[in-house]
C-alpha cells in the first residue's frame, strides 16, 4: 500500500513566530493536476492589524542598527536560502508547469538580488543623499530614511524574484515589511519565512500574511498605520490601492505585474528604494 | 530671510512704546483693473459673468477683476501644454537653460514692482515680500536653468532621464509667486510644460509672471496659467490631459486630490499641511531661540506651512523663555504691510481671519492662557490678527494638534530629551521641525529622531532652491528644490 504523504499546514509569520490565522480559515493548495499539496491560512483583517502592530515595534530599532550590521543580516538571509536552493525550486514548481532550470535561474536570481541589497545599506546615503550649497552660512544636507511600515503585495509573474526584489530594498532601507505573497504560487515566500528566524532579522522586520488579495488589499489600503505599499498587482486592485492613499498619504509604489524583474535596473539600483525612503534636509548654521 | 534667525536680540531698550513715522513704500505699481487668463502664450478673455474680484486684505479694497476658467478653458490650457510639450523636450538643453536665466534676471529687474504687487494682492509685509518671496522665486528659476544640460546627473543611475509631460500645478495663496517658481523651474528644466492655477485669492503675481514669460519669449503653451476658484480647481484635477500634478496646500484638499486621480496612473506631488514643533533645550542659546521662535510662527502672519506652531521648551528654562517672548512679541508691529516697518500684516482673507479667530475661542474654551501681543493700533479696516500665545497648553488640545495656518503659537514643556522627542513626533503631520541647543551631539541626533522632511538646528524657516523641501508622514510626498526636487519631473 502507497504511504499517505503528510500534508503540511503552511502558518503565517508574525513577530518572529508561525501563528495560525485568528481567523481560523485556511484553504487548499493544489497542484497542476488538482491534487492538494498543502494548506495556507487565509489572513484576515485582525492578523493584519497584528502584523502591523509588531512591524511599528520593530522597525524604529531596525531603523538604528548600523547599515554595516543592515547589510551583514540581509547577507546572512541569502546564505539561508543558498542552503535551500533545491526545496525552493522544488516550491515554484510545486504549483506550476515550468521547467527546472527557469526555476533554479529564478532562485538564483533571487540570492544574488538579496546579495546586492546586502551590499546597498552603508552606500544609499553617499549615493542618494547629498550636500546641497545653499546661499547662505549653513551646512545643508539630505539623507534618505526608511518610510515606516511598507506592505509588500506580489502578484506577479515572479513569485519568488519578484517579493525578494521588493522587500530586500524595504528591509535595507530600515523599514519593516508587511509581506503579502502570490495567491496562487505562495510556496517559495512562505520557505523565505521560513529561513528567516535563522537569518538574525530581528522579530517583526519582515512579516507574512498569506490569504485572498481581494479581502486583504482594501485592508492595507485603508490601514492608517501603514505607511507605504510597494505592490505589483493589476487594474482595479492597483487603484484600489492608490486611493489608499488619500487616507494617510502613504506612499504607493505600482509595479507592472508583468515586470523584468530579472534586470538589474532597477531592482538592483538605487532606483529600487523608490517610495521606501524619504529624503531629510537638515540645516545647522555654520557661522558663530 | 535667511540668516535673519541666528542673529542676537538687541531690542534692549523699552521699543514697545516707541511711536513711528510710517515709512511706506511707494504703491506705484500699475495693476490692470481686469485680468483674462494666459493659455498658449495668449491672453484669453474670460466668459461672460466668469470673474472674480481679488481683494487688498490690508484695506478691503478690490485691487483687480480676474477670471474664472471653465471647463473648456481649462482643456484648452492643456491642449496649448501638450502641443507645446513636444517640441519643448526637443529644445536642447542649453536653449532651455537660457530661457529660465531670462525669467530669473527679469524677476530680479522687475523685483519692486513684483514685491509691491505681492503684498497688495497678500497682505505680507513688504519687507518679506522684497527680501524674501522675490529674491528666492528669482533663485528657484537660476537654480534650475542650470539642472537643464546636466539633468544625466540628477538621479543617481538614470543616465537618460525623460520629462513627465505636461503638469497640473496648484498654489496657494501663502506665497503666490515663491510657489509658482517653485513649481514652474523645475518643470520647465526638466522639459516639461505646464498649466498653473494660482489661489483666487491671490492670482495677480503669477499673472504678473506670465507677462514676464511673454516678454522673455518663452514659447507660446510652455507655461499656462488659469485662475479660478474651486470650480476650476475641480476641473482641472479631473481633466485628463496632464501625466502630472503637483499641489501645495491643506492635507484635506491633497487628499481629495488623491482620491480623485486613484484611477489613474500619474506622478503626484504633494506638499501638504503641518503641525512643527519647535524644541528649546535648556542649554540653547536663548536669546537666538528666541528670534527663531518669533520667525519660525509670525512669519507671513503664521501663513507658513512650515510654520514652528507648537513651542516644545525644557521645563527648567519655560520662564525664562515665555517672558522673554512675550517682550519680543510686544515689539512685533502689526499694521499696514505695505510699511517697511511692519513684522506682521493683515491675515490673506475674512475667511482665513474668521477660521484663526475660532481657534483662538477653542484654546480659550479648552482652558489655555491665552496671550495677546503686538506694538501699535489695529487699522480700522483689513484681516488684521494680533499675534498670540498660549501657554498652559495640553498636547490633546485642538490648538496644539490641528493646523491654525494663523499667527498662534502654543507652548508646552517637557523634561527629558525622550519626552520631547515623543511629543514633537506624535502627530500625523511631518513637515518640519526646529531644534535649539548649544551641543553638537543633542542637535545631531535629536535631528535624526525627528520624523520631518526639514530639520532647522538653531534656525527656523530657511528656506533655499538647493535646500529641497517637502514633508514626512500626512505632510505629503516629493520633494521641492535642489537635486531631489528633480526626482519628480523625471521619469525613471
Amino acid at each position: 500500500m502507497p504511504r499517505l504523504p503528510v500534508i503540511k499546514t503552511h502558518k503565517l509569520f508574525i513577530g518572529g513566530a508561525f501563528p495560525r490565522t485568528e481567523s481560523g480559515r485556511s484553504r487548499e493548495l493544489k497542484d497542476g493536476r488538482g491534487r492538494t499539496i498543502a494548506h495556507l491560512c487565509r489572513a484576515s483583517r485582525k492578523d493584519l492589524r497584528q502584523a502591523v502592530e509588531v512591524a511599528h515595534a520593530a522597525q524604529p530599532g531596525w531603523e538604528r542598527a548600523t547599515p554595516y550590521l543592515r547589510g551583514q543580516v540581509l547577507h546572512r538571509l541569502a546564505e539561508m536560502l543558498e542552503g535551500r536552493r533545491d526545496e525552493l525550486s522544488d516550491s515554484l514548481r510545486a504549483t506550476s508547469t515550468r521547467s527546472a532550470a527557469s526555476a533554479r535561474d529564478e532562485v538564483i536570481a533571487s540570492i544574488d538580488r538579496l546579495i546586492s541589497m546586502a551590499g546597498w545599506t552603508d552606500k544609499l546615503a553617499m549615493v542618494i543623499g547629498g550636500q546641497n550649497p545653499v546661499a547662505g552660512p549653513y551646512y545643508n544636507f539630505t539623507t534618505p530614511e526608511p518610510v515606516g511600515v511598507i506592505v509588500v503585495i506580489d502578484a506577479s509573474n515572479a513569485p519568488l524574484l519578484g517579493l525578494v526584489s521588493m522587500i530586500a530594498p524595504a528591509i535595507a532601507a530600515g523599514n519593516a515589511v508587511i509581506a503579502i505573497p502570490s495567491e496562487s504560487h505562495p510556496l517559495a515566500a512562505l520557505l523565505l519565512a521560513e529561513s528567516v528566524p535563522t537569518s538574525d532579522l530581528p522579530a517583526g522586520v519582515f512579516n507574512l500574511l498569506t490569504g485572498e488579495h481581494a479581502e486583504l488589499l482594501p485592508q492595507v489600503a485603508t490601514h492608517r498605520d501603514i505607511s507605504g505599499v510597494l505592490a505589483a498587482v493589476k487594474e482595479p486592485a492597483a487603484a484600489g490601492l492608490r486611493a489608499g492613499a488619500a487616507e494617510n498619504l502613504k506612499r504607493v509604489r505600482i509595479v507592472d505585474p508583468g515586470s523584468d524583474f530579472e534586470s538589474d535596473e532597477p531592482w538592483s539600483g538605487a532606483s529600487a528604494f523608490d517610495g521606501l525612503v524619504d529624503f531629510k534636509t537638515i540645516w545647522h548654521p555654520a557661522a558663530t | 530671510m535667511s540668516g535673519h534667525a541666528t542673529l542676537p536680540l538687541v531690542a534692549i531698550v523699552d521699543t514697545a512704546t516707541w511711536t513711528y513715522s510710517p515709512a511706506l513704500e511707494a504703491a506705484s505699481v500699475a495693476v490692470s483693473p481686469k485680468h483674462g487668463l494666459f493659455i498658449g502664450g495668449r491672453w484669453v478673455e474670460p466668459r461672460r459673468g466668469a470673474t472674480a474680484i481679488t481683494l487688498n486684505p490690508a484695506t478691503e479694497e478690490p485691487l483687480s477683476t480676474v477670471a474664472e476658467a471653465d471647463a473648456a478653458q481649462v482643456t484648452a490650457a492643456f491642449d496649448s501644454a501638450r502641443t507645446a510639450q513636444r517640441r519643448w523636450m526637443r529644445t536642447r538643453p542649453q536653449e532651455r537653460a537660457k530661457y529660465l536665466f531670462r525669467i530669473a534676471r527679469r524677476i530680479q529687474e522687475r523685483a519692486r514692482e513684483l514685491a509691491v504687487l505681492e503684498t497688495l494682492d497678500s497682505g505680507k509685509p513688504i519687507r518679506e515680500s522684497r527680501e524674501f518671496d522675490v529674491p528666492t522665486a528669482a533663485q528657484h528659476f537660476f537654480h534650475h536653468a542650470g539642472w537643464c544640460d546636466k539633468l544625466r546627473y540628477a538621479i543617481p543611475g538614470v543616465s537618460d532621464p525623460r520629462p513627465i509631460g505636461v503638469c497640473a500645478q496648484i498654489i496657494p495663496w501663502n506665497f503666490p509667486l515663491l510657489m509658482a517658481a517653485w513649481k514652474l523651474a523645475p518643470a520647465l528644466a526638466c522639459g516639461n510644460t505646464c498649466v498653473l492655477k494660482p489661489a483666487e485669492t491671490t492670482p495677480l503675481t503669477a499673472l504678473r509672471l506670465a507677462e514676464i514669460l511673454q516678454e522673455v519669449e518663452l514659447p507660446p503653451g510652455v507655461v499656462n496659467v488659469i485662475t479660478g476658484g474651486p470650480t476650476t480647481g475641480r476641473a482641472m484635477v479631473e481633466h485628463p490631459g496632464f501625466d502630472k500634478i503637483a499641489f501645495t496646500g491643506s492635507t484635506e484638499v491633497g487628499k481629495a486630490i488623491l482620491r480623485a486621480c486613484a484611477t489613474r496612473r500619474i506622478s503626484l506631488t504633494m506638499e501638504l499641511g503641518g503641525k512643527s514643533p519647535n524644541i528649546v533645550f535648556a542649554d540653547a542659546p536663548i536669546d537666538q531661540a528666541i528670534e527663531g521662535i518669533v520667525d519660525g510662527i509670525w512669519f507671513n502672519q503664521g501663513q507658513v506651512c512650515c510654520a514652528g506652531s507648537r513651542l516644545l521648551v525644557e521645563e527648567s528654562v519655560l520662564d525664562e523663555v515665555v517672558a522673554k517672548l512675550r517682550a519680543r512679541m510686544n515689539r512685533l508691529r502689526v499694521g499696514d504691510p505695505m510699511d517697511k516697518n511692519t513684522d506682521v500684516g493683515p491675515i490673506n482673507s475674512r475667511v482665513q481671519l474668521e477660521r484663526v479667530q475660532s481657534y483662538l475661542k477653542i484654546g480659550v474654551d479648552e482652558g489655555a492662557a491665552m496671550e495677546i501681543c503686538g506694538n501699535g493700533e489695529l487699522p480700522s479696516r483689513g484681516y488684521f490678527c494680533r499675534p498670540t500665545f498660549f501657554t498652559g497648553v495640553q498636547p490633546s488640545a485642538t490648538i496644539a494638534r490641528e493646523e491654525i495656518f494663523g499667527p498662534v503659537l502654543a507652548v508646552m514643556s517637557f523634561r527629558t530629551p525622550e519626552e520631547a522627542i515623543s511629543r514633537a513626533n506624535n502627530t500625523p503631520y511631518g513637515l518640519s521641525a526646529g531644534v535649539w541647543t548649544s551641543k553638537g551631539s543633542k542637535i545631531f541626533d535629536t535631528a535624526r529622531r525627528l520624523k520631518a522632511g526639514v530639520i532647522w538646528c538653531n534656525g527656523f524657516n530657511l528656506f533655499d532652491a538647493a535646500s529641497p523641501f517637502g514633508g514626512f508622514k500626512e505632510s505629503g510626498f516629493g520633494r521641492e528644490g535642489g537635486r531631489h526636487g528633480l526626482r519628480a519631473y523625471l521619469s525613471h
